[in-house]
């Protein structure tokens, strides 16, 4: 309002270019004025809380500083990324927390875009059985709260799986039971490195071999079979040095020993329970905004491309979801930002993250509630802040395809 | 323009009005809560004998009594509390933000708790010890015996790092399952997520009593640490620390003179100076409190003494049926004890 007053004001002044006006009047010395004074009541404010707090704090005895940081936690974390014990510090509690938090965000955040691709392009299928499933899951797990569905997959399907000595084998060495997902712990032996190298190199060739081909459809319109070569080079290459290397991979078998299985890798089934709802939840979203994306690509777009004799799976490939991606991408955006901050429910189910096991054990063990929800919150933020950040760098390379 | 300025004004007179009230939070309780009307004290989310409310939402409990004792002493009627259950990790910071005026919620007193959370603890009215809940067929006879076990613990507590400790000292591993609610993490162990359950000694008979079959599960002998449990309040009003801590010594003074809930009108013709001092019929002590001189009066006609109070919650007449152990009267082989009124 005050803005676009001054604006117009403005543009007024400058075409008449009338000399002098008492700066009582002119609206730009005016609009400076009317900001600072807001500034500086709000600095004001700010600073008064501030200064408020903290003496208040300080009078009842409560922390204000962060010397809490260095100081030994004295409890354990059930689930680890990094070295940890009862003997570390809360600033190192902080860190596992933060990679818990990562970690159920970084799977999710791929996972649920599979699956909300998935059940996205499903929705308009042209077979009625695969998008009536579709769409009844979408309205299912879009409109029934996320914390319930938490308690629904950690309650009701984890948790009556057998204890650990009636586990079920999968067979492999893979065993699940109410304890989690027990998995072999794979040992590489001598001569890993090299199909490790190996991987690498296929990777690298079947860039190359990408790049070739798009080349010689560009010079000669030949296609290349470049899917069947990725291929071949980036799993097969690794194959035959595995095998030339004599096999160096060994697993270390979970065994039944006392309460439960020792050796392996486990999955909790906290995290399990919360990555599936995350993932479901937060994909019954993109499904919907990959549906209006690809809805949204005219159909002249999908005619034309028949007509120049495209497969159904190249028009969608080719032709309809590169133009989709530029509505798709930003709204995106604020589901895998969803994503991660939704994690935070894991407190309900008790999966250690960073609010679990920051913003719970630490601040209500050393009492520094404020130093520690300002962390937090500056926490969520940095990460929220720079997944839009590559979200945003990846939108503008999308759109500046558009003409 | 008018409305911008306006609004400076209004933030302006809001900030100007709100500080001033938040630096006077830190003393004054006594005050503010008679201005309200009624006591505001923290309770357990649901733990039986020490703070449970009934399908009517009427409170029971070893704590909630001690809150209705301080209501009976400033207003004369037990029922002016207004409780707030807490969760562990909650309580401490709802307690210092103001927002409760005493936490009785069976919080272990620590030296920690009192020179960095800026807490005090008016006395002990439990004096409990931390021990482990395992089920019978796993045939376990000692915690010592729990090496790979997974536990299920509640989050924020004396508890989790007790275990840590514990498993620690005896070099043996241990998965802990950190849950923010005590119903959940009973109901995690129920379920079979966990081998064994941890908490204060107190807190387990009362959890099993939850449980889908209470026989099948066992509480082991060892007792890990010391507990004592009290109620809390903030540091900076002595005077309202003083009010929690002798409604708690009163009802200690009361079974140690014989007066209860029962016969305390009786009590008033008494001719022992040490009651009539107590009941307020010979001088005045409840002044210095802030209070009227049948504070003490108060208390034991609307909660009993400490004796009943604990019998009817989680001793003799409960379901928990506790033995008064450590928590028995200084004179009958316990730790109980209270100063005398004078």
């Amino acid at each position: 309002m005050r803005r676009r007053r001054g604006g117009i004001s403005m543009t007024d002044a400058q075409a008449s270019a009338k000399p002098s006006i008492s700066p009582l009047y002119d609206p730009r010395v005016r609009a400076f004025v009317y900001q600072a004074a807001l500034l500086l009541v709000l600095g004001f404010l700010v600073y008064e809380a501030v200064v408020n707090a903290s003496m208040n704090m300080r009078a009842r005895g409560i922390p204000t500083d962060f010397s809490f940081w260095n100081r030994v936690s004295g409890f354990d974390v059930n689930q680890t990324l990094i070295d940890y014990s009862a003997v570390s510090t809360y600033g190192k509690a902080f860190w596992v927390g933060l990679l818990n938090t990562l970690l159920v965000g970084a799977i999710g955040v791929v996972l649920t875009t599979f699956v909300g691709f998935a059940v996205g392009i499903a929705r308009l299928s042209p077979n009625f059985v695969v998008a009536k499933l579709a769409t009844f899951y979408v309205e299912i797990l879009r409109n029934t709260p996320l914390l319930l569905q938490l308690l629904f997959w950690y309650n009701a399907v984890l948790k009556p799986l057998p204890n650990p000595r009636d586990s079920i084998s999968l067979g492999a060495g893979i065993f699940v039971n109410n304890r989690g997902l027990i998995l072999p712990d794979p040992q590489w032996g001598p001569g890993a490195d090299w199909v490790m190298w190996s991987l690498v190199i296929g990777c690298g060739l079947a860039l190359v071999f990408r790049a070739v081909a798009r080349k010689r459809q560009a010079d000669t319109g030949q296609i290349l079979p470049v899917g069947l070569v990725s291929l071949l080079l980036i799993v097969g290459l690794p194959l035959i040095v595995f095998f030339a290397m004599g096999r160096p991979l060994g697993f270390e078998i979970p065994v039944l020993r006392g309460f439960n299985f020792a050796g392996g890798v486990r999955v909790l089934p906290e995290f399990v329970a919360l990555l599936l709802g995350l993932v479901l939840y937060t994909a019954a979203f993109i499904a919907e905004i990959v549906r209006a994306g690809i809805l949204s690509v005219s159909k002249g777009q999908t005619e034309a491309a028949y007509a120049l004799g495209l497969t159904h799976g190249q028009t969608l490939k080719l032709v309809v979801i590169p133009q989709a991606m530029r509505v798709i991408i930003p709204p995106l955006t604020n589901q895998y930002l969803n994503l991660i901050k939704n994690s935070s429910l894991a407190v309900f189910i008790g999966y250690p993250d960073l609010v679990q096991v920051f913003a719970g054990t630490v601040l209500n063990q050393t009492g520094a509630a404020v130093q520690v929800i300002a962390i937090t919150m500056a926490v969520y933020l940095v990460i929220s802040l720079v997944t839009s950040f590559f979200m945003n760098i990846y939108n503008r390379r999308k759109a500046l395809v558009e003409r | 323009m008018k409305r911008f300025v306006a609004t400076l004004v209004a933030t302006a007179a809001l900030g100007a009005l709100a500080f001033p009230a938040l630096a006077q939070s830190g003393s004054k309780t006594l005050e503010q809560v008679k201005q309200k009307g009624f006591l505001t004290c923290g309770t357990n989310t649901g733990l039986a004998g020490f703070g449970l409310p009934d399908d009517k939402g009427n409170w029971t409990g070893l704590d909630v009594d001690l809150c209705r004792g301080v209501a009976a002493a400033i207003f004369g009627d037990p029922s002016k509390v207004k409780f707030i259950p807490l969760s562990a990790k909650d309580r401490f910071t709802a307690l210092q933000s103001g927002e409760i005026d005493v936490l009785s919620r069976n919080g272990t007193w620590t030296q920690s708790r009192e020179a960095e959370l800026g807490l005090l603890w008016a006395g002990v009215n439990y004096y409990d010890g931390q021990g482990f809940m395992v089920r019978k067929k796993l045939n376990i006879a000692s915690a010592l015996e729990l090496s790979g076990a997974s536990i299920c613990v509640q989050q924020g507590t004396t508890t989790e790092l007790n275990m840590a400790d514990f498993f620690r000292t005896n070099s043996m591993k241990y998965e802990g399952v950190a849950f923010a609610d005590i119903n959940e993490a009973v109901k995690a162990y129920d379920s079979g997520r966990c081998d064994a359950y941890t908490t204060d000694a107190s807190g387990l008979y009362a959890s099993r009593l939850k449980l889908v079959n209470p026989d099948e599960h066992v509480v082991l002998p060892e007792i890990i640490s010391k507990e004592p449990l009290g109620p809390a309040v903030r540091q900076g009003d002595d005077q309202w620390f003083n009010l929690v801590r002798w409604t708690h010594f009163a009802m200690i003074n009361a079974e140690e003179l014989g007066v209860t809930k029962a016969n305390v009108d009786e009590q008033l013709k008494s001719t022992n100076p040490e009651v009539k001092r107590f009941l307020g019929v010979e001088g005045d002590f409840g002044k210095g409190l802030g209070l009227s001189k049948a504070w003490a009066y108060q208390i034991v006609k609307a909660v009993g003494n400490y004796g009943e109070v604990f019998d009817r919650n989680v001793g003799a007449n409960s379901s928990l049926k506790i033995k008064r152990g450590l928590n028995n009267l200084w004179s009958k082989g316990g730790i109980q004890y209270a100063p005398p009124v004078r």
